[in-house]
Parts: structure tokens; sequence; C-alpha cells
């Protein structure tokens, strides 16, 4: 902890310190999107041809759809033909091994705190880089293919397992699921994919770093996690972004499948670039996550800390269709300035005996706008059904707010559904109480919302917990006092 | 160590302090007495910095340093500490935890290394035994939850931990059962070095009996309108406030 208030110290000043671009040169489409940049962004990671009919036929529904209006967000209408969908970083040539990686590259990930050096890490993660729309370099790859562990980027899987890729791509989420996720099937330029084999319990957490750098892209990466039975990994996806002025949009898809007595942790420190204090620039952040608990006594586990983008817009959900398989959502969504968020969980119990459990934590300061939206569905045949949800809002001070739309769906009465929720303020007396014990009013308020937020802090990997508390204190500076 | 000099402070325009005169000087214990909504709480807070009171008047001196261009936390790091008559409770935040930051900001402030946590571990132990604290009560969340005389505990407790030139108590005795009061004058007793100073607020002259103050003040209105010995609480006891508004020729109801 005091690691954490010491530099806690040290950045007081810096606000967003992910804010610098790389001077990299890219490959880029022009803007605009329509059937030939599908085709052009698939003819330029060699699609096979069934890949890029996917793609079209995505791109031909989403023309169809309509952009959905219902969170409670406002911001102006994105301008989809003046987005460009593809941008890679130019490398020299392709690469063999991780040393020939850009320089330029490496460094910005040395920056963001991530080295590529598999000697040098020391915490024995395995990381997956993608910079603008384009995996970069990932690591540790042999060792977990040892163990018949697949962890690469989405363009290699589709290169190198297709047949995974066949049966499992856009069977959770399909193409077509809504607006943005029909948009992210069309473009996706990139991501992660990770496969764990029958029995296997991966030794070290997969991660995956997403960065946008180029201006005026769009980032879509595309993440699929498949646990055959019995085997068991934990996943963390961490982001940042340049600080621009003008809005940038984020839609990606994540979609996990967990087969029998599987289970899947999947962590996200979400730290897009929110925009300034008076609400300029910042990532449209609209993103489709979705697992499905298939096989019995299989479990999904979302945990989330959302301290990034201008507009979030993101429900991670679970299916739970086998029997016995278990649904969690752990969230800390923080808001701050302009920044609006319209974030939740759905879990649809549909197999007998699933549980699951809900644990939300909003934190609101400036002039922000930060909701819950939840649904808990158990369908007819879903027999001793239990879900607990908990969503505890804390207001830093009295210009945001705090909304939370719990919606529950039961149509099975062996159910039992649980709901409780909280809004607090943090007091003066608590703020007066620290300073008394000789903490100046940042470090109180760092120490007031950790401990708001601790639950769910408690469900991240180790590795990434000190820097997620150190997220949340950064991102609230200067809301109080 | 202090020096208050006709000290005039408010809340939201209510006037509640009203010129207080004190000299604190180091070793010394005084203790201040007298009815409730007299304004005692409201000196400890005015001395502690808290800003929802406002200074309309007078000097305090602490330490060599003008108390009152002090930020409450710079003021907390200088050596003034207060125990809270009602202390707060945060949520999630471990005891043990909030106690290591609070100790490592003053050490941090005076120019010396944090405490690593074994050496803050070590002191721990020390200190929970000389206020009968227990672990598990440290490894939960700040007060929340604790009873009453487990929260007065708990000011003891961080008192002894961050080691105070001057010691505010507030109304540490009420609410405690006998034990917990020895318990807890034990602990400042233990404190006492002949430079420590300390400042008793209280209602009642029982805490007086175990902390035996070198001075005795009552406050009344907002003023100190009487200053004397430890008999003085010993009278106090005897005859009630009443005596006091007597002398001060107010009219007493019986
Ligand atoms: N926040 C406040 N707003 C208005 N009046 C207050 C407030 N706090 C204290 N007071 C008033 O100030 C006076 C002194 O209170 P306090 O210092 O708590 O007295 P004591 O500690 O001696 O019982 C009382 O009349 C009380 O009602
Ligand atoms: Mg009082």
């Amino acid at each position: 902890m005091s690691e954490m208030l010491n530099t806690l110290e040290q950045t007081a000043l810096s606000d967003y310190k992910y804010g610098w671009v790389t001077q990299i040169e890219a490959d880029e489409a022009p803007p605009g999107l329509s059937e030939d940049i599908v085709r052009f962004i698939s003819a330029k990671k060699k699609e096979p041809e069934w890949m890029l009919e996917w793609r079209l036929k995505a791109f031909r529904q989403w023309q169809k759809m309509e952009v959905p209006r219902w969170p409670n967000v406002t911001y102006p209408d994105v301008d989809f033909q003046s987005i460009k969908y593809y941008s890679a970083p130019k490398q020299k040539k392709t690469i063999n091994s991780l040393d020939e990686v850009d320089p330029e590259l490496r460094a910005t990930f040395e920056k963001l705190g991530i080295s590529l050096d598999e000697q040098k890490r020391l915490s024995g993660v395995a990381v997956d880089a993608v910079i603008d729309s384009v995996s970069i370099a990932t690591t540790f790859k042999e060792q977990l293919a040892e163990q018949g562990i697949i962890f690469c980027s989405m363009s290699e899987a589709i290169q190198e397992h297709p047949e995974l890729i066949r049966k499992w791509l856009g069977s959770v989420v399909p193409a077509t699921d809504n607006f943005y996720a029909a948009l992210n099937s069309a473009v996706f330029s990139d991501g992660s994919f990770c496969y764990i084999p029958k029995g296997v319990k991966c030794p070290m957490e997969l991660s995956t770093y997403f960065r946008i750098n180029a201006a005026g892209t769009g980032q879509f990466e595309r993440t699929l996690i498949v646990a055959e039975e019995g085997s068991y990994v934990s996943y963390l996806e961490g982001c940042t972004a340049p600080m621009r002025d003008e809005n940038q949009l984020h839609a990606a898809v994540v979609e996990i499948v967990a087969l029998d007595h599987a289970e899947v942790k999947y962590s996200t420190v979400q730290n897009w670039y929110p925009g300034d204090k008076e609400g300029k620039g910042g990532i449209f952040n609209f993103v489709t996550k979705r697992g499905i608990c298939a096989g019995i006594h299989s479990k999904i586990s979302w945990t989330q800390v959302e301290t990034g983008s201008a507009v979030t817009w993101k429900y991670p959900s679970v299916i739970l269709k086998g029997d016995y398989s278990v649904g969690e959502f752990y969230s800390v969504a923080v808001t701050n300035n302009h920044q609006q968020a319209d974030t939740g969980t759905k879990m649809m119990h549909i197999g007998k005996n699933t549980r699951s459990r809900i644990v939300s934590k909003g934190i609101s300061a400036g002039v922000s706008q930060n909701s819950y939206r939840g649904l808990v569905q158990v369908a007819k045949n879903a027999a001793n059904a239990r879900n607990f949800s908990q969503c505890d809002s804390l207001l830093l001070g009295d210009q945001c707010g705090a909304h939370t739309f719990p919606y529950i769906e039961v149509k099975n009465n062996t159910a039992q559904v649980e709901h409780e929720a909280t809004t607090s303020k943090i007091g003066e007396d608590q703020i007066f109480y620290c300073n008394q014990r000789g903490l100046d009013t940042e470090t109180a308020v760092a120490l007031i919302i950790n401990g708001f937020a601790k639950e769910v802090m408690n469900q991240l990997p180790m590795e990434f917990a000190v820097e997620a508390q150190k997220l949340l204190a950064i991102s609230l500076e200067g809301s109080v006092g | 160590m202090l020096s208050i000099k006709n000290l005039q402070a408010r809340i939201e325009e209510k006037e509640i302090l009203k010129g207080i005169n004190l000299d604190i000087k180091p070793g010394e214990v005084h203790a201040i007495m007298g009815p409730n909504g007299s304004g005692k709480s409201t000196l400890a807070s005015v001395l502690a910095g808290r800003s929802s009171y406002e200074v309309t008047g007078g000097e305090v001196e602490f330490m060599g340093k003008d108390l009152l261009e002090l930020s409450p936390e710079d003021r907390a790091r200088e050596g003034l500490f207060l125990a809270f008559q009602y202390p707060i409770e945060i949520p999630g935040v471990s005891t043990t935890n909030f106690i290591k930051t609070a100790v490592n900001e003053t050490r941090k402030y005076r120019g010396e290394e944090p405490l690593d946590a074994v050496q803050f571990l070590k002191i721990m132990k020390e200190k929970m035994k000389l206020v009968e604290i227990d672990q598990t009560l440290l490894s939960r969340s700040l007060n929340e939850g604790f009873s009453g005389g487990e929260k007065k505990r708990n000011e003891i407790f961080q008192m002894a931990m961050l080691e105070p030139h001057l010691s505010i108590l507030d109304e540490t005795d009420s609410g405690l059962d006998i034990d917990a009061l020895r318990i807890v004058a034990e602990g400042v007793n233990k404190l006492r070095d002949g430079k420590r100073s300390f400042l008793v607020i209280t209602h009642y002259q029982r805490l007086l009996d175990y902390i035996v103050p070198d001075f005795v003040h009552v406050l009344y209105k907002g003023k100190i309108v009487r200053s004397g010995t430890k008999e003085l609480a010993l009278e106090l006891e005897e005859k009630g406030y009443d005596f006091i508004k007597e002398e001060l020729g107010e009219r007493v109801d019986a």
C-alpha cells in the first residue's frame, strides 16, 4: 500500500500518463467503410476465402442495423466513414523472433511497463502485444506449446488453426449479434486466440496488451478463448491510448467457451484515454464480451477495472448452459470529469443448479455519469438457479451521477435471486480523520476508494492488482478537496 | 509546546469559541472539563485543523510553528494527535494498513525512511501489548463494526504507534467500562515521558483518577472560566457544574 501511495505522489501531476504517441510508420487503409475495405483488410491479412465470406456477411448485416440508443450515455454520432479501419505498424520485414521487433515498438511497450523480453520477465506472464490493429509479439509461445496450449494472435490462428477458428469463432457472439459486434466481425484486424486442451491447467497468466497509436483509426480486436474439458486459464487484458482531441472508436468482441469442468478467469484493466477535463477527446469503448459455460460444472469469471474511455458501453455476460455451471462478474467502474459509463452484466441461467454472482462497484466523480445495468435471467428449465447481486455506488462530490438498472426475469419458481444496492459518499469526516493521521487528501481518497473496491480488486491476479490500485487513484486525482 | 492566545472560532455563523487562552508545556497533562455543548470538541477540531470550523481570531503556536497556518495533515505530522470522540469507519481498509500508511507518511515528512513490513510489525506487536488490543481487530476494516470501546482503544493504539508530541483525547473515556478505562489510561501513562504533553477532554473526573492532570480547566460557553489543579476536578464532581454557573452570576434552575 505505501508503495502504491508513493507512486501516487509521483504521478500526482501527470494526469493521463500513457498519452504519448510513438512515431512509427504505419501501413494504413484510407478512411471509410465499404465492401472494398473489408476485402482490403482480409487481403492484407492473406486470409482464406471462408474468412472473407464471414466478414462480408457480417458487413452486409451491419449495414441494415441501427446504432443502439438505449444505454444511459450521450455522445455525438460516430461518423463511420471518417474512420480508418486498418493501421498496422510497418515492420521492415516479417519477424522470426522477438529480437527482430522494431526497437521503436519495443520501446513503446517498455514505456507501458510491458517487457517483451522473455528472459527479463520475472512474473511469468505470457504477453500478446497488439498495437493499433496488429499483434506485434507473443511471448512464451514455445513453453506453452509444449503443453498443447495455443496462445497467438487471431491472424495467426486463422492461418494456423483454421479448424478451431471455424468451429468456435462467432459461436458465442454471432457475427450479427448487435451493431458493434457486427462491425467488429466485418473489420476486426487482430486480437488474441487462446486454446487450452483437455485437462491442462495453464501454468501462467496469459495477457494481451492493446494499444491504439495511430490517429483517426478505430481499433477492432477480437479475442477468443476456448477451454476444453477440465482445463483452466487466467487471462488478462490491458489497454491504453494516446491523448488526442478527437474521439476514437474501440469496438471489440471477446468470446469465451468453457466445456465440462473447465474454468476461465478473464480480467480487464481498461485504461483507454478518457478525454481531457472538459470532455474533449477520449475513446468510445463499445465492447461485446460474452462467455458460455457450455459444459457441466464449468465456470467463467469476469473481473474488470474500468477507469478509462470517454464513453463505455459494455456488459460481459455468461450463458450458464451446463448444469452446475457458475458465472461471476466483478466490476469496478470509475468515472471522472465528463466520462460516462454504462456497464454491467448478463447472467443467463439455462442449465440446472447454476449459480451466478455479481459484484459491481461504481465510483463517480466530477460531472460524470456511472450506470450499472444488469440482467439476471432464469429460464423455464433452470431449476435451482441462484443469483446474488451486490451493486454499490460511491460518489465524490455532488455533480456526478450513479444509476442502477437491475433487470430480473425469472421463469422458474425454484430460483433464488437476491439483489442488494447501496449508495454512499466519501465523507468530509472520513477525509479529516485521515488528514489527522498524516495522510494528505489525495492519499486519503485513494485509500478509501481502494477499500471500497477491495472485493473486486482481490479477484485480480496479483501481478496486476498493484497496477490497478494505482490506476484507481490516478483516475480520481483532484476530484476531492 | 502549545500556546493558545485568544482563540475564537465559529461554525456556520455560530460563534463557539469566544477567546480561549491556554499554555501547555512539554510533559504537562491538562484536563478540560465542561458541560455538553460548551465547545470542547470544537476546540479539539480547531486545533487539528478541521475545515468546517472557521477561526475568526487569535493565535496558536505549536512546537515553535504557527499552527493555524499548517494543513491538517502537516499538524498531524508535526506531532499533534487527536483521539476522536466519534472515530469514523473506513470499509475495506484494514486497520493495520491504515496505521502503516499513517506512520510512513509521518516518517516521510520528517525525512525518515519508511518502515518495512517487518519493522512495522515488530513495533506494532509492542504497542499492541501496551493497549491490550487484539491482532484480529487490527486486521479488520478500520473501525467497521467495532464496539464503542474497541474504537476508543484503537484510537489510543494509533496514538501509541504515532508517538505524538501532543495528544488531545476527546472524551476517550465516555462509553468505556472500568477495565477499558484502565487500559486506555495505562496507554497514556506509558507514553508520559516528561516531554510529551496531553490535553484530556472529559466529562467526568473518573478518568482523572487514572490520568492525573497537572492542570484542570473548565470550559463553559466557549471560554475557560476557571483553571486549577486536580482538586478543581474533584470540586466539580462534588458540586456539579452549577456552582460554576452560580459563580458566573447565572440563574440556576433546580
Ligand atoms: N456542525 C455544527 N453545526 C452547528 N453547530 C455545531 C456544530 N458542531 C457543534 N455545534 C455546536 O457547537 C457547540 C459546541 O459543540 P461541541 O464543541 O461539540 O461541544 P462539547 O464537545 O463541549 O460537548 C454546541 O452548541 C453544538 O451544538
Ligand atoms: Mg464533545
